[in-house]
């Protein structure tokens, strides 16, 4: 018998006027077992994650999260109930420090935010956490540095910081290593890979790098159009037919 | 870094020496002065708690700082409670004033924000300039006394040199406490909403109920500026409600700085400091003020302190 799945997703549809960028989408992702979705430009990688993480409404169908319905949710409530998110696109505070980043999250996590009279920075709680934080993605050296000004890798790496202080059970990133270098990306994987063996982090994440996704995953859906075309390890997947011809033939550089 | 902590302490201490002696150094109407800008640089303060650290740009401030005004005013008219407990009153009332206002206006942001802010600050002043019966309409409300600040402190606050004092004392207390805040753990969270509030509320914050947080104790004080301003002009009048007082600390924390805490009271002491200049030569004063300020926008977008960081070389 499998576990419980962390996340359900039934019949999930998402339509921007006619067109159905995610048309009945059925997948579940068990814990612990790093997972991939893949798919073409343009496939609803991107909505698909919008409408788990709560960022839109789905038109149809129902998201079960640790067994809880939790369609329609609020993003600050999603996150707070496990699922975090990083974006295709950086999303991170350019004018607070490095630390300060992270302490966003913290100070949620803790309960803090009501906390007006006390000076953040002297909050030994806050302080450690997010140091500790920083020293596991290599960023300690950069604590005190204003976010705006890190390089596009260390950018992404204050991102994920963010997405862990939540404290999640289950992490979406839609393209981590997007805009990378390869040394870069060689490093991301590297840090997922590690956090994934050994937090209690589920990873499920978008990639357009296939080197990345049969690396990390161990199991991968494939969208196409707004629907699952195949489901399987990446054995499987790879060796799939159809995948091939709707998706992977497109990617060979 | 610490160097420049212990610079900014020793500057800080600086001024409030010469704020504390500052009825001995100046002629009789700088006392006037000196009071006006404490008084509006706290309201310009509280706005920019809302506009440089929460990142929403309100025009309707003058219905918090018009609403202290006047139950400033109505409460010494009509009741005439110790100074402190009017105060205090007036800031709470400003505060609920805020709290119906913000629920509405913190469902939108950017323009939408601004403007739903100046259609509610246009309703306040309408309410209090129609409302003849209560608020006196056009007239305002005045020939109230100035009463004892607590029971028992028999200080005279009708003297200009006590008034002036009374408001330093609260006006630099509350500074104090607005800076507190900013360096809150509450004031990160707001931070984090001015530079994305996207980010922030997948970092699990709920980013309306802090924008409404904000918004609320942002009214609060510029209540508080308010009741101190109507009993120093000994009137409340419907002028101090109007989207024009609203314009104000916008001008007076662009010109200051909204990035830095202490800019909208820099701010608020060049602008009251040439209006005073300039209306010795013109009436037409604002036209003066505009070039001034259209020069600062484009070439110190940063406002005055920005300058001072720059030739100091570095943020803060």
């Amino acid at each position: 018998m499998r576990p419980p799945p962390l996340l359900d997703v039934r019949d999930l549809r998402r339509n921007f006027g006619s067109f159905a960028a995610v048309d009945g989408v059925t997948l579940s992702v068990q814990p612990g077992e790093v997972t991939a979705l893949i798919g073409a430009n343009g496939a609803g990688k991107t909505t698909f994650y919008n409408l788990i993480s709560g960022r839109l409404r789905p038109t149809g169908g129902s998201i079960f999260y640790r067994g809880r319905d939790i369609t329609g949710t609020p993003p600050h409530s999603i996150t707070r109930m496990g699922i975090a998110r990083s974006f295709q696109i950086t999303n991170i505070f350019d004018q607070l420090r490095v630390i300060e980043n992270v302490q966003v999250a913290l100070v949620i996590r803790q309960g803090k935010g009501t906390r007006w009279w006390r000076r953040a920075a002297r909050d030994e709680d806050l302080r450690l956490q997010a140091g500790e934080l920083l020293e596991r993605l290599g960023l300690s050296g950069l604590a005190m540095a204003r976010a705006g000004t890190l390089s596009h890798g260390d950018k992404r790496l204050v991102e994920l910081a963010i997405v862990l202080a939540t404290d999640p059970q289950l992490v979406l990133l839609d393209e981590p290593t997007a805009g990378m270098t390869p040394e870069e990306t060689h490093a991301v994987v590297d840090l997922i890979a590690r956090l994934a063996e050994t937090g209690p982090q589920t990873f499920f994440l978008t990639e357009h790098d296939m080197d990345v996704v049969f690396g990390l995953a161990r199991r991968v859906f494939v969208m196409h159009r707004g629907r699952l075309l195949a489901e399987g390890s990446p054995d499987e997947i790879r060796a799939n037919p159809e995948v091939r011809n709707a998706y992977l033939g497109e990617e060979v550089y | 870094m610490t160097g420049r902590g212990a610079a900014r302490r020793v500057t800080l201490l600086a001024l409030l020496a010469v704020l504390a002696a500052w009825p001995w150094l100046a002629p009789y109407f700088a006392i006037f002065l000196m009071t006006e800008i404490l008084i509006l640089g706290l309201f310009a303060a509280s706005f920019n708690l809302l506009f440089g650290y929460t990142g929403l740009l309100s025009f309707g401030h003058a219905a918090y700082f018009g609403t202290g005004a006047y139950v400033a005013a109505l409460l010494l008219r009509d009741m005439a409670p110790p100074f402190l407990a009017v105060l205090a009153a007036a800031a709470v009332g400003a505060a609920v004033v805020a709290l119906v206002i913000g629920w509405f206006s913190v469902r939108l942001t950017e323009v939408y924000f601004a403007m739903l802010t100046l259609a509610f600050g246009m309703m306040v002043y309408a309410l209090v300039h129609q409302w003849r019966g209560l608020t006196g309409g056009s007239d305002g409300v005045a020939g109230f006394p100035l009463t004892a600040p607590l029971p028992g402190v028999a200080v005279n606050i009708a003297d200009p040199v006590n008034y002036y004092y009374l408001t330093l004392i609260l006006v630099a207390v509350s500074a104090y406490v607005l800076h507190r805040i900013t360096v809150s753990p509450f004031g990160l969270i707001l931070r984090s909403l001015r530079e994305n509030s996207e980010r922030a509320s997948f970092a699990g914050v709920p980013v309306r109920r802090y924008r409404l947080a904000a918004f609320v104790v942002s009214g609060l004080f510029s209540g508080l500026a308010g009741a101190l301003f109507a009993p120093f002009n000994r009137i409340a009048v419907p002028e101090m409600a109007h989207w024009t007082q609203s314009a104000e600390p916008v001008l007076m924390t662009i010109l200051g700085g909204s990035q830095y805490f202490f800019g909208p009271f820099l701010g608020a002491g060049v602008f009251l400091l040439l209006r005073q200049w300039i209306t010795s030569y013109t009436q037409e004063w604002m036209f003066f003020l505009g070039v001034i300020l259209a020069f600062l926008v484009v070439f110190l977008p940063r406002g005055l302190l920005g300058l001072f960081d720059r030739w100091l070389g570095g943020r803060s």
